[in-house]
């Protein structure tokens, strides 16, 4: 098989892949979040038979604001096919590549999110049927906040696909491209799925306590809008990996770029989320309690705060990828131990960002259910979050190592692989009791709320917990230190 | 870079270590958490069972951690043995 490879060829591969991946990945969020909408407008209808056609309205209008990303990677797609972007240069195939992964991977949490607040405002209306236009309001204003990553995503993958790139080379700059789309892609999931958690409790709220309408509007923006932060740090990243992305290099510059793309991307994903279930669980908690509307809120950016540091390792890590000169060998071994570095950091900061998350959405609903005991369970829930933060610890402990090791061992495969599997270990050994640990936090400050008597107990409960669940995250540790210095 | 079939073999055996600890540590993880978060509860309606309560955590949790430690083997199995 002769394979004769021209500029416009392999652009032209490049962008039909990128289309694949665009509609493929871009498809799932709108859908599931539309099935969201449609199965609770059967609900509400079998409800209500008699509002069947304004419940219908209401359903399409839900439907169409989720459908949003998806149209958005359709438009991807339909350039990507008909487009010709070989004019850009050799680098044109990684761009349009790229786009396909950050608007595909983008489209998937602002699809999804944007289910929730519809189908509770159509809930909430076949509960009180009077406060029909009101709940459609609140559901566009929920579901406009969530689209924001995936509108990050397009703009990224409009910089990808028309970023003139000729007469670069694709390692380094084509590989930094990848690194932005992989970086908006994913870091865009979590906060347009976590926005839209929170947007579907404030309607629920807002439908069951319609004089909270105002108060609830206000904790769920300021939510959504805290839970944006991991997909903005992704922004900038992509951002600064297209437009400052290094125009010379060896190998050893690109695996660096893949890397930073790959740790922020991840990382992004755990903490936005988390995010989100915070300001779901406060907004849940407000509409029981309305006279802890002003401490929630308080609480509820305290939780997303701390919440907020698996990210922003991520970003550390990211940045360090892209801006320092690494002393290590330029060989298929240093290769690896730079894009391992962003894996295990990205990875192993996902269930350590939700797990946060998790707990202080509990926190929040044990504030509503004990507003006196609230200053007990402020320290269980700091204390659970940061022995939560542990594996994302973990990851970049092992990311610095792998950033800084010295390598002076011969070149070879399995040298290089055992680098890239003690990132891939610690990456995916930390997901796990990331959440275990938020979890286990969740519980003991609900426990809290109606036990504040045992909160002593509570907490040392909690830290056996939570000292078993980080076992299996010690493993991946040691696995990862033995690839590292023994083999 | 000349490869040889161990070279190959090694390498394979490294990556498949490093998935088989890196995934085989969510599940137990994540479990690990749940039994955890669910003896938060219990102790919080019934403290005065709170010895019970840990006794049966713990129980629960290493046998939730069987899997982790199975991961754990097979790692070092496919790094030191194979």
């Amino acid at each position: 098989m002769d394979i004769a490879l021209d500029t416009v060829s392999i652009v032209k591969a490049g962008q039909f892949l990128g289309a694949g991946i665009s509609m493929g990945f871009g498809a799932i969020g709108a859908a599931v979040g539309e099935g969201f909408v449609g199965g609770y407008a059967n609900c509400s209808i079998g409800r209500r038979v008699g509002m069947a056609s304004p419940y219908t309205r209401t359903m399409l209008i839900g439907q169409a604001v989720a459908e949003t990303s998806g149209i958005f990677a359709l438009m991807v797609s339909v350039l990507l096919v008909f487009g010709d972007f070989s004019a850009n240069g050799i680098c044109a195939w990684t761009a349009t590549m790229s786009a396909g992964i950050c608007m595909g991977l983008g489209a998937l949490g602002s699809g999804i999110g944007a289910g929730y607040p519809a189908q509770e405002a159509l809930w909430g209306s076949a509960r009180q049927p009077a406060l029909g236009g009101q709940m459609t309001t609140s559901m566009l204003i929920g579901q406009a906040v969530c689209q924001t990553p995936a509108i990050f995503a397009l703009v990224i993958a409009f910089m990808l696909m028309f970023k003139n790139c000729s007469g670069l080379d694709v390692w380094p700059y084509g590989a930094s491209l990848i690194g932005a789309g992989i970086a908006m892609g994913f870091g865009a999931i979590g906060s347009g799925w976590g926005g839209g958690m929170a947007g579907g409790k404030a309607c629920e709220g807002m439908a069951r306590q319609p004089r909270l309408r105002s108060p609830l509007t206000t904790l769920m923006l300021v939510g959504q809008a805290v839970a944006q932060t991991p997909a903005i740090f992704a922004l900038l990243v992509a951002i600064m990996l297209i437009s400052i992305g290094p125009q010379k290099g060896t190998l050893l510059t690109s695996a660096a770029m893949l890397g930073a793309g790959i740790s922020i991307g991840f990382g992004a994903i755990g903490s936005g989320m988390g995010n989100g279930v915070t300001a779901q669980g406060a907004c849940e908690a407000i509409s029981k309690e309305s006279s802890t509307t002003k401490e929630m809120l308080t609480f509820m950016l305290v939780g997303q705060a701390v919440g907020q540091t698996p990210v922003i390792f991520a970003l550390v890590v990211s940045l360090m990828l892209m801006f320092i000169k690494f002393q290590i060998p330029a060989t298929i071994v240093g290769f690896c131990a730079l894009l391992a570095a962003g894996i295990s950091m990205g990875l192993a900061a996902i269930g350590s960002g939700y797990g946060n998350g998790d707990t202080a959405e509990s926190a929040c609903k044990a504030v509503a259910s004990n507003p006196e005991g609230k200053s007990g369970i402020l320290p269980l829930m700091l204390v659970g979050q940061a022995v939560g933060q542990t594996p994302a610890i973990f990851g970049l402990l092992v990311a610095f190592i792998l950033m800084f090791g010295s390598y002076s061992g011969p070149a070879t495969l399995p040298a290089a692989m055992a680098v890239l599997a003690a990132g891939i270990s610690m990456g995916f050994g930390g997901i796990g009791p990331g959440v275990g640990n938020g979890i286990t936090a969740a519980a003991a400050c609900e426990a809290a709320g109606y036990r504040p008597e045992e909160r002593g107990l509570l907490m040392r409960t909690m830290l056996v917990a939570q000292a078993v669940a980080q076992s299996t995250a010690i493993y991946a540790l040691v696995i990862a230190f033995v690839l590292i210095f023994v083999v | 870079m000349d490869i040889s079939g161990a070279d190959l073999v090694r390498a394979a055996a490294f990556i498949g270590a490093g998935i088989a600890m890196g995934l085989g540590a969510i599940g137990p993880g994540v479990g690990e958490g749940f039994v955890g978060g669910k003896a938060c509860e219990a102790i919080g309606r019934n403290p005065e069972e709170a010895g019970l309560l840990t006794r049966t955590m713990l129980v629960a949790q290493a046998v939730a951690e069987s899997t982790g430690i199975y991961s754990l083997v097979v790692a070092l199995l496919l790094i030191f043995v194979v």
